[in-house]
């Protein structure tokens, strides 16, 4: 089973000018449920389409519409509850957060703030291999997961003198992922964000395509003086924790980063210089780099949440829950256990290839029946160095796990070179086709017909007598002889073949 | 013969099953009506080419065998309701223009039932009001008047086009919807027969939102009979509303056996209240004698929380209705402001609002966001909803003891005239409705029938309250009730 160590996240310290300051940071992550209706609707959730396309009327608010809760979107948040060894609440509630704007026709978002469906749990987030080559990870708690409604979108650049709104994405659902204080610096935030994106992709809840804003994270920063944290956590007093700022909307790992370190060390030039936070919204300025106030507390809405009378309590059953369950697929971290014990591999390369669902499905493909570790070193260095190089994705790649998985054969077999394989696979990648019939067709065949390597042994040989002498006096030299014995057979020959049949040869 | 537009529904359908009339004659009947009852103001859309064509197909259906009970029955539909094409702007100017591209559940489920549509009835802005005078139309007028006193009255709120239009004989029927009591005071006021059913037995989907987890629709008839044909053809579960139940739809008509023999009529002490007219009293106990004298069992019951029923209501309602009233913005429909150099979208919001709604609304959505904001949400809202299971659980107790309905009166007083309540604190409206709230807050199905006149001639009526979805039952015994009062008048024509 798996044996996963992981630690409690460790605080990055920040010295100010007069002090050494620790951060704390809590992520609520928005993620799009993967569904083809809304959350309460049944019109489509399809990125791109023509403005308002997408529309029903109950998205549009119209007089008298009512929502009808989407029983897949629900399912997918139970999916992912269990996916994050969760609890599912059986019992949940919709509630409405009133507050006025253009792109929200309803004047409110159908949210569950009191009775979310999914209550705590966890993420081990993968910070990178330690010293001993193995991952260090940490475990980040999840306070909750609930359902809602997105808004639309307000485009206020088209005219002068005009708002646009296109409702599309209104009231598409979203699963909002609300952590504990528990991250302590900027690489574990977007750590912990990639780690989640991981899981939902594998979990299929959640495309993770933070580009389109499919995920996104809105990040609670402050800062406090070392020890405070520790006084926090035996208490859940908060008051031991400094004053937080939310920066909202995030949709890039490199951005959340740059922007907590921007925030840490702002919220501690104000403390240091005796001032004090304000509690705020603000919003990461990535060409300015820093991060700008969006409005105060005393600005803040009063949402006035309360239990929305259209929607009955959300009640699902055990049995229910049990089925998806029993659905659930293998997860990152046991995947990736599972190929350092099955295939050998390092924790490493175990890693790069779980990754991604994709990749590791892939990998799967070309290792079946074969060796694994060669099947991941042709995968991880080859293929993905291609891929990467010409920033494609796995999908998109030209050389299938077939062709590949034929590509290992034929080294299995002895019947290629390396050095001929990586020729091989050049061909696929440009040409397509299938490796056995391009390696007979092109003559890629190394010669293992030992009477041939003999006869061009002996030739080498009898041409060299000085060189003879200075192998046998220094044994490594006897990779010049190989090295010949390898161009004169045009690189056919099989060397683990020649270097044995040299040293023989020359008496070593 | 009776005028074609003074028949009940049931005396209808059973002329155009033996064909003795067509339904384009009844409709035509009805638009004559309208046509000389402009006084009244209770039609405020006509809409007599969709009539025709819906009595021409109805007739089609009768001649083919294939008749429902409402088939060819020319009906009012309250302006809340939204109606396909039709302009519905729950009589208010936010909503001016408003014509749906949508049926709602319940209007639909009629015209599917070969049921006619005359045109769109007058009621409060928003079915906020207890006597038609928040309409942007300006109010409905009762038929009735005080013997030969001119002064209009109030036909009661909010379904008052309703209540006027079927008193009047302008239709066989009309749809009205309940939050507080806006189906019975207005059929109380009217003298006509007014049910809401069990919050959950009609969809509210395509209704304009009051309040929803109070407002249920449900039919406004000349008799008893009429309200169990129409009731059976409105209700029923529907996808579309999540707070719609499942329960299949009895036939309440056959419900109405006159027999209520060993049934146990509660009269709650707690609705007796000070200062009640005499002659409300004498309504009261005389509907309870005459009960008994069929057969039932007149028991004094108590519930207990009535008396915080009326505050609760006007803390739920106003909460539930200043998140629904929020998307009237004037961004995507109806009304929007004419905004001035430099005006941004809280001004248009505010422009908008300020113009669209009238002062009734906009007090009920001040005093809802009041009661919701941060800091006053567990003072009111939440120890309203409290309040609320007390007022459910004091039904639920009497219910458990063996009561089978309860008598009460349906309001405090007969109609009043137009205007006389204008200067009063609005709370001495909200009044109006102090018997008929803890219905909608313990969700359960209320019916009034009228039962008698008062000193000056006006309808006065009796509420009963049922246990929850046996409307059946309930209206047995207001069939009982409206039987052995044998209230047959008719307001005068005067219009």
């Amino acid at each position: 089973m798996l044996d996963l160590t992981f630690t409690a996240p460790q605080p990055k310290v920040i010295s100010g000018a007069k002090a050494e300051w620790e951060l704390v940071i809590g992520l609520e992550v928005h993620a799009q449920v993967a569904s083809n209706a809304k959350l309460f609707s049944g019109a489509s959730t399809t990125f791109g389409a023509e403005p308002n396309a997408n529309v029903a009327f109950v998205d549009a608010a119209m007089p008298g519409m009512l929502p009808v809760v989407n029983e897949f979107c629900v399912a997918q948040a139970v999916r992912t509850g269990l996916g994050l060894k969760a609890q599912i609440n059986l019992r949940s509630a919709f509630d409405r957060k009133n507050y006025f704007y253009p792109d929200l026709p309803q004047g409110y978002q159908i949210s569950q703030l009191y009775h979310p469906i999914v209550g705590e749990g966890e993420v081990i987030v993968d910070m990178g291999p330690g010293p001993d080559g193995k991952t260090i990870a940490r475990l980040v708690r999840i306070e909750r997961i609930h359902l809602e409604q997105d808004a639309g979108k307000s485009i206020h650049d088209m005219d002068p003198n005009m708002s646009f709104v296109d409702l599309n994405r209104t009231g598409v659902a979203l699963m909002e992922i609300v952590s504990r204080p528990d991250i302590r610096g900027p690489e574990e935030a977007a750590a912990y964000v990639a780690k989640l994106r991981q899981i939902l992709r594998y979990l299929g809840t959640c495309d993770g395509n933070m580009q389109n804003g499919n995920l996104r994270a809105d990040v609670n920063v402050s800062v406090c003086k070392p020890g405070q944290y520790e006084k926090y956590q035996a208490t859940q007093d908060f008051s031991h924790l400094g004053t937080r700022c939310e920066i909202k909307n995030m949709n890039s790992l490199r951005f959340i980063q740059a922007a907590i370190d921007y925030e840490a060390r702002r919220q501690i030039a104000i403390l240091e210089d005796g001032g004090s936070i304000v509690q705020e919204t603000r919003l990461y300025d990535p060409d300015k780099g820093e991060t700008r106030s969006m409005r105060s507390k005393e600005e803040a809405h009063d949402y006035r949440y309360f239990p929305d009378p259209d929607l009955l309590p959300l009640e699902i059953e055990q049995a229910w829950v049990d089925d998806i369950a029993a659905t659930m697929p293998e997860l990152p971290d046991a995947r990736k256990a599972r190929y350092m014990g099955d295939f050998g591999l390092t924790d490493y390369d175990a890693s790069v290839l779980t990754a991604e669902k994709e990749n590791a499905v892939f990998f799967e493909a070309v290792a079946g029946g074969r060796d694994g570790k060669t099947a991941a070193n042709w995968v991880i260095n080859e293929l993905f160095g291609r891929l990467n190089k010409e920033s494609l994705t796995i999908a998109e790649s030209p050389v299938s796990a077939a062709q590949l998985g034929g590509v290992l054969d034929l080294i299995g077999s002895g019947e290629i070179s390396g050095k001929m394989a990586k020729d091989l696979f050049e061909i696929l990648w440009t040409e397509g086709g299938t490796p056995a019939e391009i390696a007979a067709a092109r003559g890629m065949k190394q010669v293992t017909d030992t009477g041939a390597i003999e006869a061009a042994v002996d030739a080498i040989i009898a041409a060299n007598p000085a060189q003879v002498e200075k192998a046998r006096a220094n044994a490594k030299l006897a990779g010049w002889f190989t090295g010949q014995v390898l161009k004169a057979t045009g690189g056919k020959a099989n060397p683990a073949v020649v270097n044995e049949m040299v040293a023989r040869k020359l008496g070593l | 013969m009776t005028a074609l537009n003074q028949l009940t529904i049931a005396e209808a359908r059973d002329a155009l099953r033996k064909g003795d009339t067509t339904s384009l004659a009844l409709t035509e009947a009805c638009l004559a009506a309208i046509e000389g009852a402009g006084a009244l103001n209770a039609f405020v859309h006509h809409t007599p080419e969709i009539a025709r064509e819906q009595a021409k197909a109805a007739d089609a259906r009768l001649a083919a065998g294939d008749a429902p009970a409402m088939c060819g029955i020319p009906l009012g539909i309250k302006d809340l309701f939204c109606t396909k094409g039709v302009p519905s702007q729950a009589a208010s100017n936010i909503l001016k223009g408003f014509r749906p591209e949508y049926e709602s559940t319940v209007t639909s489920q009629l015209f599917g039932a070969g049921a006619v549509m005359l045109g769109k009835l007058n009621m409060d802005e928003f079915a906020m009001g207890s006597s038609n005078e928040s309409s942007c139309y300006g109010n409905a007028v009762n038929p009735w008047r005080r013997g030969n006193d001119t002064a209009e009255l109030t036909p009661g709120g909010s379904s008052g086009g309703s209540a006027a239009a079927v008193a009047a004989d302008l239709c066989l029927a009309a749809t009205g919807t309940d939050t507080g009591g806006s189906i019975r005071q207005p059929a109380a006021f009217t003298g006509i027969v007014g049910i809401k059913p069990t919050y959950g037995r009609v969809s509210r989907w395509g209704i304009v939102a009051f309040a929803s987890s109070l407002d249920q629709a449900g039919p406004m008839t000349k008799t008893v009979r009429d309200a169990a044909i129409m009731l059976g053809a409105m209700a029923g579960p529907d996808a579309k509303d999540s707070t719609c139940s499942d329960l299949p739809v009895p036939d309440f008509e056959a419900a109405l056996t006159g027999d209520i023999r060993g049934k146990k009529i509660g009269i709650p002490r707690e609705y007796r209240m000070d200062g009640m007219p005499a002659e409300i009293e004498k309504l009261w106990s005389d509907g309870a004698a005459m009960l008994k004298d069929a057969g039932a069992e007149i028991v004094d019951i108590s519930l207990p929380h009535t008396k915080y029923a009326l505050p609760a209501y006007y803390v739920v309602a106003p909460a539930e209705a200043s998140s629904n009233l929020a998307r009237y913005d004037g961004v995507r429909y109806g009304h929007r402001a004419k905004l001035g150099q430099g005006d941004g979208i809280t001004e248009m919001y505010e422009k908008t609002r300020a113009e669209g709604f009238g002062k009734e609304v906009q007090r009920r959505v001040m005093v809802g966001t009041y009661v919701l904001s941060a800091g006053f949400y567990d003072a009111y809202y939440n120890r309203a909803r409290k309040v609320r299971a007390l007022i459910k659980r004091d039904f639920e107790l009497a219910f458990e003891a063996g009561i089978d309905s309860i008598l009460t009166p349906a309001t405090p007083s007969s109609a009043f005239g137009l205007g006389e309540m204008a200067d009063a604190d609005p709370v001495a409206m909200y009044l109006n409705d102090v018997f008929t709230v803890t219905v909608n807050l313990a969700g359960l199905p209320g019916i009034a029938v009228p039962t008698g006149l008062d000193g000056r001639g006006l309808p006065l009526g009796l509420q009963l309250i049922g246990r929850p979805w046996e409307e059946g039952d309930l209206l047995n015994h207001a069939y009982v009730l409206e039987r052995a009062t044998g209230f047959v008048s008719k307001p005068a024509k005067w219009w």
